[in-house]
């Protein structure tokens, strides 16, 4: 993009109006203002579209395999471990890193922190492709992925903390959706549109809060149906669900850290000056939020082992693997947030959002999968269950890419809004 | 049969909407002494006196068209197989299994039948969003696979091991489950195809309380010979299956960790702090955000006045 950008003073497209007077069309936004042949050069010039092409090549296949002859041709079927990596990753991991929609969405309309607004829309952005992609990863998981909307509309079992976490991730993606969609109305020029959904957005942030609470937690809440399953550690009847709301929070956080230094990094094209200059000093304020998130977090760590009295445990090799994960997923990145923040590190604040992604999701793969079933056998999931994963996910960033490239996420629209 | 009920609409209030778990709230402690239906039906197993012949096996099998097994079942290699390091477990093509378990120190080697225990108050019940399950009057824990979604949280919530799900089929994937026999035998008084067909008089079949008096009366006649428990007296809230052996549990494979109490217990914590969030969460923050903007809107309206005043 940068090669055409030099050549060609009208793009990236920021308005709708272009230099010589005539307005962009829808057209000619999506194909960001280049060529067919300029598109396809500058698609396949970047090294990580052939990556993704090898994904894709190989995974869409083996999704076809799923669809075609059942979960058990690319899984092991097995029955001790009913849930694999589709829900391991793609649900139990992808949602805590999509809190930060929630999250941002609090800091700028409730506690009317104006100053995170140049990231408010990357964090929206964010969380509703981080929750979309959670459903695909569970329409893969699904053995009867065509009833999605049992739970619903035609057997409802409200009792079940199962059938909270449909209904609110279900209620909540229309929340981002109309969230998100004002970046969308800006962009088409349906001014009507943004204005109402600027209306009404403190209900759609409150109610977001509502659900957000609600889901993130019930998903920890889902082992708690599974009290001798789940090694006693990574279990907690009372703190389950505290345990996995409180993580999202500097989960999401962290997600939009990650996501805003990649921006700033392999896409400045598209960002304006207004987000490039704010950057680092809104790096700095969410890091200080995740340092304040975990350091809860690990005094609620504490207490569900102390709750359960669960310390005869930590002397044992599970013992050892739990202090693991709490030392590098939580106390180190914490203390880079801490150091970075006081000396303005934006650096180190960054590398410690990305441990603290990768350790948000090493957690949740703890209690779904490696910590479950601990008394009989680790599962070690089929190669191409594995690929299956990593195929939705090169989707999830494709899509994620197509959306940052176009909607004024990253910049603001000129002209009227 | 009106408390089990009762017990649900506590629930689903308390999920739903905070107003109707308000409600409900009084029927809460009538819930908990829910002790099951009273002429629920069960089976006393007794360890010491199965030989392993794996007849109910066979009997399950045809009972419920199942697919043919690999092996026959007068092929007793099978007690020697292992997978991931555990014994064989029900699955797809088979709803009741036997295992063989040599103990150190005894003459003969200990048979354990697993099927479904058919609980008082099932995880699997408990945990399924579309109500795919029903505890029968009768004791059986049926399954509708119509309204199945084939999320699998029941083969997670089951303390047991039990339910499999039909991993082979793209098109018409199912939970497969012992059922108790309930549509072809149990609703005719008959008892299932497993205990019918048992030649030892291993399995028992019989009105639960019954049964729990008569494996009570066995332990006490029969001093020395038998543990002083019947697993599934209160192994996750009560079971309708219920097992009496000579050695220690543990020794036959049973899982003794399994909690003595419903595997819901263990969820109402989450359950109970939902109305709270539903109806706090709105009010204070809307109040955080009235605070926060305060100033703003102060500033506002003074910019308003002196731009009156000019």
């Amino acid at each position: 993009m940068n090669a055409f950008i030099s050549n060609k003073q009208e793009i990236p497209i920021a308005s709708h109006v272009k230099p010589d007077g005539g307005a962009w069309s829808i057209k000619e936004k999506l194909w960001l203002g280049l060529s067919r042949d300029e598109y396809k050069a500058q698609f396949l010039r970047n090294p990580v579209n052939w990556a993704l092409i090898v994904i894709f090549a190989v995974g869409v296949p083996i999704i076809l395999q799923r669809y075609l002859f059942g979960l058990g041709s690319i899984t092991h079927a097995s029955n001790d471990y009913p849930w694999g990596l589709f829900l391991g990753f793609g649900l139990f991991g992808m949602v805590p890193l999509s809190a930060s929609g929630f999250l941002l969405g609090t800091t700028v309309e409730i506690f009317g922190r104006k100053d995170f607004v140049p990231i408010e829309r990357l964090a929206l952005l964010n969380g509703l492709l981080g929750y979309f992609f959670a459903v695909v990863y569970l329409e893969v998981d699904l053995g009867m992925p065509w009833r999605l909307y049992y739970p619903m509309f035609v057997s409802l079992g409200p009792a079940a903390v199962l059938f909270l976490v449909a209904w609110h991730v279900a209620t909540y993606l229309s929340v981002q959706v109309a969230e998100v969609s004002s970046a969308y109305f800006e962009w088409i020029g349906w001014l009507k549109g943004k204005r109402f959904i600027k209306s009404i957005a403190v209900g759609l942030t409150i109610s977001g809060i509502i659900l957000s609470t609600l889901h993130q937690g019930a998903l920890g809440a889902l082992f708690t149906y599974a009290p001798a399953k789940v090694h006693p550690l990574w279990f907690s009847a009372n703190f389950q669900w505290i345990h996995f709301f409180c993580s999202a929070i500097f989960a999401g956080l962290s997600m939009v850290i990650v996501a805003s230094a990649l921006c700033k990094k392999y896409m400045a094209w598209r960002c304006d000056r207004r987000f490039l200059d704010s950057v680092d000093e809104l790096t700095l304020g969410l890091g200080k939020g995740c340092a304040y998130a975990m350091i809860t977090y690990l005094v609620i760590k504490l207490v569900g082992v102390a709750h359960d009295n669960d310390w005869a445990h930590l002397l044992t090799g599970w013992g050892q693997y739990f202090l693991l994960e709490i030392g590098v997923a939580v106390v180190l990145p914490m203390f880079m947030f801490a150091v970075g923040v006081k000396n303005r590190l934006v650096g180190m604040v960054r590398w410690a959002a990305l441990i603290s992604v990768l350790g948000i999701v090493w957690n949740r793969l703890n209690t779904s999968m490696i910590c479950f079933n601990w008394q009989l056998y680790q599962e070690i999931p089929h190669w191409k269950e594995v690929w299956t994963t990593v195929t939705i996910f090169a989707l999830y960033f494709i899509v994620y890419r197509f959306i940052l490239y176009r909607l004024p996420i990253l910049y603001q629209w000129q002209g009227e809004k | 049969m009106n408390k089990l009920i009762n017990r649900r609409g506590f629930l689903q209030g308390s999920l739903v909407a905070s107003a109707a778990a308000t409600v409900s709230l009084a029927k809460k402690s009538e819930a908990a002494t829910f002790e099951g239906y009273p002429n629920a039906m069960g089976v006393l197993v007794d360890l010491s006196r199965c030989v392993g012949c794996r007849s109910c096996e066979a009997a399950c099998n045809k009972e419920q068209n199942l697919p043919a097994p690999a092996k026959p079942f007068n092929d007793f290699s099978v007690f020697d197989e292992m997978q991931h390091g555990q014994k064989r477990r029900t699955d797809e093509t088979r709803y009741t299994i036997v295992n063989r378990y040599d103990i150190p120190g005894r003459e003969h080697p200990l048979f354990r039948k697993i099927q479904c225990n058919h609980c008082q108050e099932p995880a699997c019940l408990t945990s399924c969003f579309v109500n795919a399950y029903t505890k029968t009057p009768e004791g059986a824990v049926i399954y509708d696979p119509d309204v199945c979604v084939g999320c699998r949280t029941c083969m997670v919530a089951c303390p047991f091991y039990i339910p499999t799900f039909r991993y082979s089929s793209a098109f018409h994937p199912r939970i497969m489950k012992c059922v108790f026999c309930y549509d072809t035998r149990l609703t005719k008084g008959l008892p299932p195809a497993c205990v019918e067909s048992c030649p030892q008089e291993a399995l028992t079949f019989g009105r639960r309380s019954d049964l729990l008096d008569m494996g009570k009366q066995r332990i006490r006649e029969n001093p020395g010979a038998y543990v002083d428990h019947i697993y599934g007296e209160h192994e996750a809230g009560g079971t309708a299956w219920m097992y009496i052996s000579p050695a220690p549990f543990e020794q036959a494979g049973f899982d003794v960790t399994v909690p003595k109490e419903p595997i819901l217990n263990y969820v109402k914590d989450f359950l109970s702090i939902v109305p709270m969030v539903l109806t706090i969460w709105p009010a204070l923050f809307a109040g955080f955000h009235l605070l926060a903007t305060r100033k703003d809107k102060m500033e506002q309206q003074k910019k308003n006045e002196n731009e009156g005043e000019v």
